[in-house]
């Protein structure tokens, strides 16, 4: 069965289109029927992917493919990289500039709730090549 | 339940110039035009009225009735809304708009704004009881939104019944007391300033059984009002404090909670439509509670309203300025009689039929159609935009050929073919 795909790409630094992609994807998969709670896992895992690929990445590509009984998330960015994935795993370590603090974002809960929310996570990142994150959610 | 669902927003065909002004606007893409005129698709419109403000050709109207349709009951209770207050100019007090009332027909009334009152008292009450943030279940388009749309968020609507059916109640209650007449020899008149709170009479929201016997437009009630007030024959007392006025502009509902100040009060339905889907991606962060009002500025912005919603939330504010803070409270704990008693149910309309795989194959078709389509969202069709567009043909409500310019390539491929 071929796969549903989806493109956004997402602009560095921009607050306001950052969560575009994860609403409209929302509302696709509601149409398509998808349960209440899985949207609701597939929407806050990608909506914090969203707002990393925005605030730490300088921008970034999401490709989402949607399967019958699965959909699998691709954040790809040529940011700047995570040194120590594990400490950026960990809930409240956040590396986010005071400017983005100050906008209410940067509590350290991005890739952390990206990994509680998602049902499979991987990550990996080069420092100075960027970062690339998939995420696959079960549908019920 | 589906099959005896009427609808309080209509059309009347021969004004009807199949223009697109409705299907655009309507925030359930519930209108589609087929062979030039519109048509409501009755599961998916939520009688917000958008449609009626914006047909220019007065094609879109409201189902009510006029107060001589009353006339078979012993006793008429009028039930005026707060935002009937209003529409007047230069009124600093409600007790005339209450006697005017007397005036043009009605044996009584029991103002809408006193059962706003224990609604706001009740509130206090089963608050911290309920999901936060609690959203308030005051307008009916709102609650029919979430009904279709949002059925993440139904645990968090507040489950009491309206103040305008709180009112009928006691009403009813206070008159048989009274009077000494049968229930049904009462008749409760809702004074509406919309054609959301007219369906909810016809089809209750969380009960099973409504104790209003109608309702009036605002506007038809409005110049009869305009002479009866200018020399009103008897004195009366009002019994709605500032708390229950505030109810008809944004925001009133909220700040007559008092001590509740995380709130968030929106207006406007594709505000509202931003606000729950973002309530339902927990991207507000954390409310105690939220106020939804489908039309401008409040029940004030109402279709069925006379008055400017604006300005009208001026004039609201010169009217409070004399009265109480509240002049209802409960007595007890919340009544059994303001609480519902019917469950909040999803009504998936938008969501594809079938099993997971066969929405999943009709989801794909859309998608691939939608490719096809020029993505102009010009309606030409009938349905609101292209997407809608791929959504009815794969749902089999429209035929690919009926896009303009899919047909026009074909024909040009035809033409090029003979050439």
């Amino acid at each position: 069965m071929e796969p549903i795909k989806f493109n956004y790409t997402v602009p560095g630094d921009d607050f306001t289109a950052a969560g575009q992609a994860s609403t409209d994807l929302k509302r696709k998969l509601k149409t398509m029927g998808v349960d209440s709670k899985s949207l609701r896992n597939i929407n806050i895992s990608l909506y914090e992917g969203e707002i990393n690929l925005a605030i730490h990445a300088g921008g970034g590509e999401i490709t989402v493919l949607v399967f019958p009984d699965k959909v699998e998330m691709y954040l790809d960015d040529n940011g700047p990289g995570i040194v120590d994935i594990e400490l950026a795993l960990t809930e409240g370590y956040s590396g986010a500039s005071d400017a983005v603090r100050s906008l209410g974002f940067g509590a350290g809960m991005g890739l952390p709730n990206m990994k509680k929310y998602a049902d499979e996570f991987y990550i990996e990142s080069e420092v100075g090549k960027g970062t690339h994150i998939k995420m696959i959610v079960h549908l019920q | 339940m589906s099959n005896t669902y009427t609808h309080s927003v209509t059309l009347d065909k021969d004004l009807c110039q199949g223009c697109i002004n409705c299907i655009k606007r309507c925030p359930t893409e519930a209108i589609r035009v087929r062979n030039g005129k519109a048509i409501i698709l009755k599961e998916r419109c939520i009688d917000c009225g958008e449609c009626v403000r914006v047909c220019p050709h007065h094609a879109k109207k409201v189902i009510h009735n006029v107060l001589s349709d009353y006339s078979h009951f012993k006793h008429l209770v009028a039930l005026p809304a707060p935002s009937l207050y209003a529409q007047f100019n230069n009124l600093h007090d409600t007790e005339i708009v209450l006697a005017g009332l007397l005036d043009i027909g009605f044996d009584s009334f029991y103002e809408v704004a006193r059962a706003a009152e224990l609604v706001s008292d009740a509130t206090r009450k089963i608050i911290d009881k309920i999901p936060k943030p609690v959203i308030s279940s005051a307008c009916p388009a709102v609650v029919r939104l979430i009904k279709v749309r949002f059925p993440h968020l139904i645990e968090h609507v507040l489950p009491f019944v309206s103040p305008m059916e709180l009112a009928a109640r006691l009403a009813k209650q206070e008159i048989m007391e009274k009077t000494g007449l049968a229930e049904e020899e009462i008749g409760c008149i809702f004074i509406s300033p919309c054609p959301a709170k007219i369906t909810a009479i016809n089809n209750p929201i969380g009960s099973s059984k409504t104790y209003v016997d109608g309702a009036v437009a605002m506007k038809d009630v409005y110049p009869l009002l305009l002479s009866s007030m200018k020399n009103p024959s008897k004195n009366v007392d009002a019994s709605a404090g500032r708390i229950g006025i505030s109810w008809a502009s944004s925001g009133g509902e909220s700040s007559g909670l008092v001590t509740v100040e995380n709130y968030l009060a929106c207006d406007g339905i594709e505000n509202v439509i931003k606000v729950l889907e973002d309530l339902e991606d927990d991207k507000l962060g954390k409310l105690d509670f939220v106020e939804l009002n489908a039309c401008p500025a409040g029940c004030v912005g109402g279709v069925l309203t006379v008055e400017n919603p604006f300005i009208a939330k001026t004039k609201l504010k010169a009217i409070r300025k004399y009265l109480p803070v509240s002049m209802n409270n409960l007595q007890n704990s919340i009544p059994t009689n303001m609480l519902w008693d019917t469950e909040l149910e999803y009504n998936p309309v938008f969501e594809l039929k079938g099993n997971r795989m066969e929405r999943f194959q009709k989801y794909s078709e859309m998608e691939q159609l939608l490719e096809e389509l020029p993505g102009l969202d010009c309606s030409f069709c009938g349905s609101p935009n292209c997407r809608t567009f791929a959504d009815d043909v794969v749902r089999g409500y429209a035929k690919k050929e009926d896009c303009v310019v899919i047909m026009r390539r074909k024909m040009d491929k035809i033409k090029s073919a003979l050439e």
